[in-house]
């Protein structure tokens, strides 16, 4: 028998997000044969996206679209999300592990007085059989999870999961009215967007972070320079932004961020164990310090010992020749 | 004005996790307060000070946890309550347990940290939340409170918003919340005097049926471990040489020269 299982998929800039269609994937593998797939978008406009989801196998793609759900508001986006909960009584529900999605899911679960199981980087098996693969200790340790009852709630996280391939299937479209709750009692009164900051940080394919070895806020300068060069984020170490070089947001390791890019570049970072924590399951790394003895060294495919201020602007030249060399 | 923060006992950060007959190794480990936990310890302490109000700091756990609870009464909190989580396996049981004591309480501003950095998981403040009716306002760095209404900002997804919320609510605290304080010696003595009281679940009314576990561990490992690398030798143009190469494969740019 399978399971029904609901999806929240999740939008930003009117396009569906990469996370969704790997919570999609993971609703296929736990709805199993005979099961159903339900997915819901939530936005201020959600056509473009809803369009997107809708290319992928499944029962319908319902869509929630007000002006007043353009900001994500955990009381609002409840709201809209609940009375589908309600209808679709599904076994399972899955969100991204995002901002949004980490904060939505607590209160589906409480709301179905359900278990949740968090941030999931692996699933294994079929049926009643199935388990969850998550970091503890901010991936310095793995726990696998299994429900010991229904209904599931799970997230997922970002990059870990395939996203689903099953397209071209034109799913139905539902559109579902929506008023506010009242009372309402949270309101978004301001949304500015960061400038300077457009990659996010836990997605991004690489990272340039900066320790206490860059001296000062403008020390960053030359590493958002390469981090821009390849497409990637600013990142930093717990002792950079302690001093004030950077914004806490850039922080990576146990408190802070965990990345797990495809290239992990650290700058005069000299790998404190809650730093490692947040970085150590980067597929390559590549480390930059003046102290031969640092600890990041141990964990590093790449070590150079030497002036990072030196080293990063050279390399970001040479970089910057050989990209363009390429694409002549 | 009445402050509840609600705290849990972690592993030091800089703990290293061993694994001994399956479980994680827990003698000769430094227990701190979770350090998100701690801004909202702060934050409460720092509403007290400038505002008539009243801090009851509330964890989850062992006996043990009373020492994480001593430190927050030593940082300004004045009350401290320990709810005994020995029988509570799952973030929807600790829930439970925190949601029935906080019924029975008044209160105007609900404190927690974002996450815990051991478990990771970010559920329990938000469902004790959902279950008391409350709304909630998650990873904050900036809270005001004027009468019944709080204003606070959050970052999400690279957009910083400003959010205001009628009390009483919960707010998770963020990295750059605050800077922490750490306990002075006289805050240390008078916290020994402060009321810590033990609940248990029946003095909750709650069954073990109530708080049965949804969810259950069944195996724990830890990453495979990374091997030191390679130095790269040469001058610093040799080095960027073989970084810009290294850097080019493993983005899927090679064949550049």
């Amino acid at each position: 028998m399978g399971k029904t299982v609901l999806v929240i998929a999740e939008q930003k800039d009117q396009k569906l997000r990469q996370v969704s269609l790997e919570a999609l994937a993971a609703a296929r593998q736990l709805a199993g044969d005979g099961g159903n797939i339900v997915s819901v978008l939530v936005g201020g406009h959600v056509d473009a996206a809803a369009e997107q989801l809708a290319d992928h196998d499944q029962s319908q793609v319902v869509c929630v679209a007000a002006d007043t759900l353009a900001s994500y508001d955990a009381e609002r986006y409840f709201a809209a999300v609940q009375p589908v909960v309600d209808e679709v009584k599904p076994d399972v529900v899955i969100l991204g592990h995002t901002a949004s999605g980490r904060d939505l899911a607590p209160k589906i679960a409480c709301h179905l007085d359900a278990g949740q199981v968090s941030d999931v980087v692996a699933i294994e098996g079929t049926g009643a059989e199935v388990t969850f693969k998550r970091p503890i200790y901010a991936g310095k340790a793995f726990e696998t999870k299994r429900f010991l009852a229904g209904p599931w709630v799970v997230t997922i996280r970002p990059n870990n999961l395939q996203a689903d391939a099953k397209t071209g299937a034109a799913a139905p479209i539902v559109k579902r009215p929506y008023a506010d709750p009242a009372p309402i009692r949270t309101q978004v009164v301001n949304v500015q967007s960061k400038s300077g900051d457009t990659r996010d940080l836990t997605e991004a394919k690489v990272v340039v972070s900066g320790g206490r070895g860059v001296r000062s806020a403008e020390g960053f300068a030359p590493l958002a320079e390469l981090a821009e060069l390849l497409d990637g984020a600013l990142g930093a170490s717990r002792a950079a932004c302690d001093a004030g070089y950077c914004d806490y947001s850039l922080q990576i390791g146990q408190t802070g961020k965990v990345v797990t890019p495809d290239v992990y570049i650290a700058c005069g970072i000299s790998g404190a164990i809650q730093h490692l924590a947040g970085m150590s399951q980067s597929k390559l790394i590549i480390a930059i310090n003046k102290d031969g003895e640092a600890p990041i060294f141990d964990i590093a495919d790449y070590g150079v010992v030497g002036d990072l201020f030196e080293i990063i602007p050279k390399l970001t030249a040479k970089l910057r020749e050989k990209i363009a060399a390429v694409r002549s | 004005m009445h402050v509840i923060v609600l705290m849990k006992q972690t592993f030091d950060t800089e703990e290293r996790i061993r694994l001994v007959d399956g479980k994680i190794a827990e003698d000769g480990v430094k227990w701190i307060i979770n350090p998100y936990d701690e801004y909202a310890v702060e934050e409460a302490v720092r509403l007290k000070e400038q505002q008539d109000a009243s801090v009851t700091v509330v964890s989850v756990g062992n006996d043990d946890v009373a020492q994480a609870l001593r430190t927050a009464l030593a940082m300004g909190a004045d009350e401290a309550v320990l709810i005994d989580g020995t029988e509570l396996q799952d973030e929807r049981a600790i829930a439970k347990a925190i949601s029935a004591y906080l019924a029975k309480t008044q209160f105007d501003v609900l404190l927690a940290g974002n996450f815990s950095i051991d478990n990771g998981a970010g559920q329990v403040a938000i469902r004790v939340a959902h279950q008391l009716g409350l709304p909630h306002v998650a990873a904050i760095t900036q809270l005001t409170i004027d009468g019944g209404k709080a204003t606070c900002v959050r970052e999400v997804d690279g957009d910083v918003q400003t959010v205001e919320a009628q009390l009483p609510a919960l707010f998770t605290a963020q990295q750059g919340l605050n800077e922490p304080r750490y306990p002075s010696l006289p805050g240390i003595m008078k916290a020994k005097k402060k009321p810590l009281t033990n609940v248990t679940l029946a003095d909750l009314g709650l069954s073990p049926d109530d708080v049965a576990p949804r969810v259950a561990r069944t195996d724990l490992s830890l990453p495979p471990k990374r091997q030191a690398g390679q130095r790269l030798s040469g001058d610093v143009e040799a080095q960027a040489e073989q970084l810009a190469d290294i850097i080019l494969q493993a983005t899927g740019q090679a064949g550049a020269r």
